[in-house]
This record gives structure tokens, C-alpha cells and sequence, in this order.
């Protein structure tokens, strides 16, 4: 039944955007985080997703999940921007020139990341309830 | 199911017998056509359930890369089935032909949409217009649900007699 594996698919976007929220909280943290190796420095990390088949609630996947996808994270890529070098001679972990390299995180991007993931979670979860309500109408049908 | 008139048979038997004390007929004679009794209604509910599941799913992969938003031609499909000339089912009289039975599967009936502006990414999809006719379709399928309670309801008070 074709209502039912809506709860896949949109369950399978929200696993989706938790992920990418939980990067987002990720690169936030670490926004500030020095180390005294360039090549160890924390580099911000996003998602990539894929459209993916899954298989109907009643495992029929053949007939009734083909034409239903759901999202899957494919992996998660490290940004590959130039690191922040900024110019504090005073920092114990600076460079003989007096550089720090810091993350190269936007943060200015991943709030607005957030917001995103944080909406279509929100979407995810009215589309459950909507189809959680017809599934619930069409048992009490006829009584 | 078919109706049948048992005039051809002789008078004093069971309607389920053919022979005098013979077995009972194995097929269930029923008096309510229920395909001329509901009419359309359930058609258009199972496509309109799938529908809400393509639905759901263009909002799932709202931020997908490369995802084309998809859509169910609901009223074109409706009206196909409502004249009758639905897509012609070919037999399949081969190990290598591949079966094109249209109840299989809807996959073959869905359609791109044309998108009004799409992303850089290569996603179409537009999260407002898909929210909306989810909403839209979520309203179809109750009416439509609605009339089918109401057929159901009419068959048992005419079975009850009240």
C-alpha cells in the first residue's frame, strides 16, 4: 500500500537531515579549533544526498517501491576552501611567520544550513502526520 | 463479478446447485455488483494514495542534488479510466517479452515537472508548490474516502432493510 511507505521515504529525509545537522553542529564547534598542524586542522564537513529506492513497509518492493524513493546519505566530503590563516604572533600555536590557521568553516553559511535542515525536518514530520491521518480514515471507513 | 439469472435452472433448487443434489456451485453468486455499486471512487482513491506517495517524496529529496521533482497526472488518468479506453494490455506470449501490465506499477505514468526556477544544483523541486498539493491531494483523498463511506453506508442500509 502505497500509504504506507511514505513513512520510509520521509523518514528516511529526516534520518537525512539529521545528519546534515548534526554536521552543522559539528562545524559550528569546531569553528575556533587551532592545531598546531596545518594538515590536522578541522576542515568543515557537509553531506551529500541521494535519491534512493526503497522497499515498501510490506517489503513488496518490486510493484509498490519502485516508483516511491527515499534519501540516503551518500557520504560526508570535507570542504576543500583554503584554510583561514589569520595573523597572531602572540598564539603559542602560530607559525615562525606569526600565522594561525583556523577551520575554513563559514559560519554565516551553516547557520543558514541549519535552518534549512531544520525546515525540512519540519516538512518530513507534517507529511508523516498527513499520511498517518488518511492511513488512520481509510480503517475507520465503513464504520 | 458477474450477475447471472438462474432462470435456466430448474425450479425447487438452490440457486448454488446446478444438478438435483448435486455439489454447490463453487463460484460465490452475489447480488450486489460491487464495481457498479462504487463506480470509480476506488480508483480514484488508490491513485490518489499513490499520488500523496510521489508527493512525499519529491519533499523528502527537496534537498537531493540532481532530483527531478515528479508528479501523478491524476485527472488525466481518472478520465482515461472514466472512458474506458484505458492503455490496451498486451498478452505476453514470449519468455522475453516484458510485461505491460499498467496495474504493475505507476511508474510509467509519472511526469516531470517543469520547473519555474531550478536551483543550481540541479534539484526542480518546489518545496511551496509540493506542499501545496500535498495539502490538495490530502483533501481529494478524504472526499473521495467520504463518497466511498457514503456508497457503503447506502448498500448496508439497503441490505438492512431499514
Amino acid at each position: 500500500m502505497s500509504l504506507l511507505s511514505i513513512f520510509d521515504v520521509s523518514g528516511s529525509a529526516m534520518s537525512a537531515e539529521t545528519v546534515r545537522l548534526n554536521t552543522t553542529a559539528s562545524n559550528l564547534a569546531n569553528a575556533q579549533s587551532v592545531t598546531s598542524n596545518f594538515a590536522d586542522t578541522y576542515r568543515a564537513r557537509h553531506p551529500v544526498f541521494a535519491a534512493q529506492a526503497v522497499s515498501g513497509a510490506d517489503g513488496d518492493s518490486a510493484e509498490d517501491g519502485a516508483e516511491t524513493r527515499g534519501v540516503q546519505v551518500l557520504g560526508i566530503v570535507e570542504s576543500q576552501a583554503p584554510l583561514t590563516m589569520r595573523f597572531e604572533p602572540e598564539h603559542p600555536l602560530a607559525d615562525k611567520d606569526g600565522y594561525v590557521a583556523y577551520p575554513n568553516v563559514n559560519v554565516v553559511q551553516e547557520m543558514a544550513d541549519m535552518i534549512s535542515a531544520t525546515r525540512s525536518f519540519q516538512m518530513n514530520v507534517e507529511v508523516l502526520n498527513s499520511a498517518r491521518t488518511l492511513a488512520e480514515r481509510v480503517l475507520t471507513m465503513g464504520q | 463479478m458477474k450477475t447471472q439469472v438462474f432462470s435456466d435452472r430448474g425450479a425447487g433448487w438452490h440457486v448454488g446447485c446446478s444438478v438435483a443434489g448435486g455439489k454447490p456451485d463453487p463460484v460465490i453468486r452475489m447480488a450486489i455488483n460491487f464495481d457498479n455499486a462504487l463506480g470509480l471512487t476506488p480508483y480514484a482513491l488508490q491513485l490518489l494514495g499513490q499520488r500523496t506517495a510521489v508527493l512525499a517524496n519529491n519533499i523528502a529529496n527537496a534537498n537531493t542534488p540532481n532530483y527531478k521533482a515528479r508528479e501523478l497526472p491524476f485527472q488525466a488518468m481518472l478520465s482515461e479510466a472514466m472512458n474506458g479506453d484505458a492503455r490496451e494490455s498486451m498478452a505476453t506470449t514470449n519468455a522475453r517479452h516484458i510485461d505491460a501490465n499498467p496495474t504493475s506499477s505507476i511508474e510509467g505514468d509519472l511526469r516531470y515537472r517543469v520547473p519555474l526556477m531550478p536551483a543550481i544544483d540541479g534539484n526542480t523541486v518546489d518545496v511551496h508548490v509540493e506542499q501545496a498539493a500535498f495539502a490538495e491531494n490530502a483533501l481529494q483523498f478524504q472526499a473521495s474516502l467520504r463518497f466511498l463511506d457514503g456508497r457503503f453506508r447506502g448498500l448496508i442500509s439497503a441490505i438492512r432493510g431499514e
